[in-house]
């Protein structure tokens, strides 16, 4: 078991955890509010990757390569990038469909994926073929114990964290919180005491993007290979950590994806060839346990 | 009667001459490569290839004392396409022998209309070996998939004095699978220990789990038999995980974006090729300078491996003293013969047994290693 368990197995699994948990928080908070489930979400992860590339080439020359500031830089572009499109999404693709059968949004959110990925892989200066992704920051190793560690592992561990601190506030103790928690509660209610909800409604997309965008980033950088398909297996690793934790609950999709993050590493390490296939066994048993997730409330539907 | 007589004759004429000029100037053969489509420069280079060697052997006299016509066409890289060009060579043109295609699935599809015929073939570079189980006609001039593991754990134990190897794998594709599993029963063979040998699944960008387990095992080498674009996420994270010892590889790995993606992490890397324009051997210069004087450019693997088709089927129609396709494939299967990429001899499956050589990456650069025998 020591090749299975051991700390840099640890790391590993916390380190893609991390990205499933940017994803995965943006895919629980549109749930949480509006009761769909953002297939496009994955790709809006995508854009951000190829927003931090652009990015990178577009303000190499000012701020001289590789290093901090070009972090912060293509990291508030990718999130930026993140937003907008969550936004434009939002507004053209599911806000004509608010009050219609649900079935509809999800199956526009399906076509809004794949036409996203579709016109990025025709776009002749994107193109669908893979692409090498710049270090932005150069890549320092030292070790923790007996594990190497990549300052990578530190940056997209202190990103998402910082990130998923940002929210819990936001969610928790501001009035744009307050708001999204009372419009999930209750629109309707919502409504009658003066929120605007197609507000709150976007505002809880363009977090959701902008967080999608920042894991667009790290992805980026730690698997530097980027093409217009890469967002659909993230993102659905990421859905699936949100239902595991419990769709709709913001903590819930933290620990799912957190949990998925380490259950993928320790299934691939212990069997390889079983690989994910036991990760996603350990999901199908709890949701057999506890069909509402980890952290999830008890409601009638789901999907 | 008479005009009718005369009609007739003319006819005949006309046939006769038509019939003398086919029969008696030049010998046919046809090449098949995928010239438009997703693969075009696979097919322009297998199309140089070719030419290169008929101009040559018309250069210095033709073959059994007459010229050589290649009629080349494109089959676009679809199976369909193949078997439609297959069917238009032997019926409309009547060409003695075929050299082609590049894809496996495609040659799959040509094959199968060769053996009935009984027009010999060689594929160049069609690597799966089901090809020439499809019968006694059809032959190729690459080495097959299984043998490129076999050359890479020797290269490692010989030449790397590797003691003890992992490999790391893409568990839905059958050619990395194939060579992962050749390059262990060889180095289990040679005496080595195998540490840890792990799969990953198609699509995966995070390998760091498998990859610890492999560092964790402390092999003196890693056998990486994935395609370019993996490969260098591979070597990165394997990098960051503390591993600074040789990647091994095969010919998937042959693409300039290996270093674009890899950077820094693939120097260190071997890779098994077919051919390496680097190569000191006096034919492989003196193949390299003739063809930039010919066409402007260096030659890849494909223009290699289809020019030395080319020159097999020319030599065993030569040998044979015939466009008789059963005396032609005969002639092939009994063959020895020196060709660019090595000293070519058809094993009972009617694959060469020949080099490989070892690439390695150096400075972002793909140098000329060795040459590796089987």
């Amino acid at each position: 078991m020591g090749s299975i368990i051991n700390a840099q197995q640890i790391i590993n699994g916390l380190q893609l955890g991390s990205i499933y948990a940017l994803i995965a928080l943006g895919y629980t908070m549109v749930y949480g509010i509006v009761r769909l489930i953002n297939f496009a979400h994955g790709d809006f992860y995508m854009i951000g990757a190829y927003a931090a590339y652009g990015a990178f080439f577009l303000f190499n020359a000012v701020l001289g390569g590789a290093g901090g500031p070009m972090a912060v830089a293509t990291l508030l572009f990718a999130m930026l990038a993140g937003l907008s499109i969550a936004a434009l999404t939002n507004r053209f693709a599911y806000r004509p469909l608010r009050y219609k059968p649900k079935l509809s949004s999800l199956i526009t959110a399906i076509g809004v994926s794949m036409f996203i990925e579709y016109v990025f892989s025709a776009t002749p200066f994107i193109g669908a073929s893979f692409r090498a992704f710049p270090a932005i920051i150069p890549q320092s190793l030292f070790k923790i114990g007996s594990a190497t560690v990549s300052n990578y592992v530190v940056i997209d561990l202190a990103v998402a964290g910082t990130l998923m601190i940002g929210l819990t506030v936001l969610v928790k103790w501001t009035k744009l919180g307050k708001a999204m928690r009372a419009v999930s509660q209750d629109k309707d209610a919502a409504r009658l005491m003066g929120i605007d909800i197609e507000k709150v409604i976007s505002a809880t997309f363009m977090i959701g993007g902008a967080f999608a965008g920042a894991a667009g980033l790290l992805a980026g950088m730690t698997y530097p290979r980027i093409f217009p398909y890469m967002g659909i297996l993230p993102g659905l690793k990421a859905f699936i950590a949100a239902v595991l934790g419990g769709i709709g609950n913001i903590p819930g999709a933290m620990l799912g994806a957190y949990i998925m993050g380490l259950a993928e590493t320790f299934a691939s390490a212990y069997n390889s060839l079983l690989g994910e296939g036991i990760a996603f066994a350990i999901l199908i048993l709890v949701l057999l346990v506890r069909p509402r997730g980890l952290l999830g409330e008890k409601t009638a539907d789901k999907i | 009667m008479k005009r009718a007589l005369l009609i007739v004759a003319t006819v005949l004429a006309v046939f006769g001459i038509f019939g003398c000029a086919q029969g008696g100037g030049e010998i046919k053969i046809g090449g098949v490569g995928p010239v438009t489509g997703e693969a075009a420069t696979f097919g322009v280079s297998t199309k140089m290839g070719c030419q290169m060697a008929v101009d040559e052997w018309n250069a210095a006299g033709g073959l059994l004392g007459k010229q050589i016509k290649l009629i080349y066409a494109d089959d676009k890289g679809e199976p369909a396409e193949g078997a439609t060009v297959w069917n238009k060579l032997i019926q409309q043109d009547k060409v003695v022998a075929i050299v082609g295609t590049v894809m496996s699935k495609v040659s799959l599809a040509g094959a199968p209309i060769s053996q009935a015929a009984g027009i010999p073939m060689i594929s160049p570079t069609s690597t799966n070996t089901k090809v020439t189980e499809v019968g006694d006609y059809i032959f190729r001039a690459c080495f097959i998939d299984p043998f490129q593991g076999t050359v890479g754990a020797k290269f490692a134990w010989d030449d790397l004095g590797a003691r003890k190897a992992a490999a790391i794998f893409d568990v839905g594709n059958d050619y990395t699978k194939g060579l992962s599993e050749a390059f262990r029963d060889k180095f289990l063979a040679l005496g080595g220990e195998m540490v840890a040998f792990e799969a990953h699944p198609t699509g995966a960008t995070d390998f760091k789990a498998q990859l610890t387990k492999i560092v964790q095992a402390m092999p003196d080498v890693v056998y990486v038999s994935d395609y370019y674009n993996d490969v260098a996420l591979i070597a990165k994270q394997i990098r960051e995980l503390g591993y600074t010892g040789p990647l091994v590889g095969g010919d998937g790995w042959d693409s300039p974006e290996l270093t674009a993606i890899g950077g820094a992490a693939v120097e260190n890397g071997f890779f098994t090729n077919h051919y390496s324009k680097d190569d000191t051997r006096p034919v492989v210069k003196e193949f390299v300078a003739k063809f930039k004087a010919k066409f402007g450019s260096e030659p890849d693997a494909l223009a290699t491996l289809a020019y030395d088709a080319m020159y097999l089927m020319l030599t065993g129609i030569k040998q044979a003293g015939s466009t008789e396709g059963a005396k032609i494939k005969d002639a092939l299967a009994g063959i020895s013969l020196d060709v660019v990429s090595g000293r070519v001899q058809f094993d009972a499956s009617r694959n060469p047994v020949k080099s490989a050589v070892i690439i390695e990456i150096k400075g972002g650069q793909q140098v000329y290693r060795t040459t590796v025998n089987p």
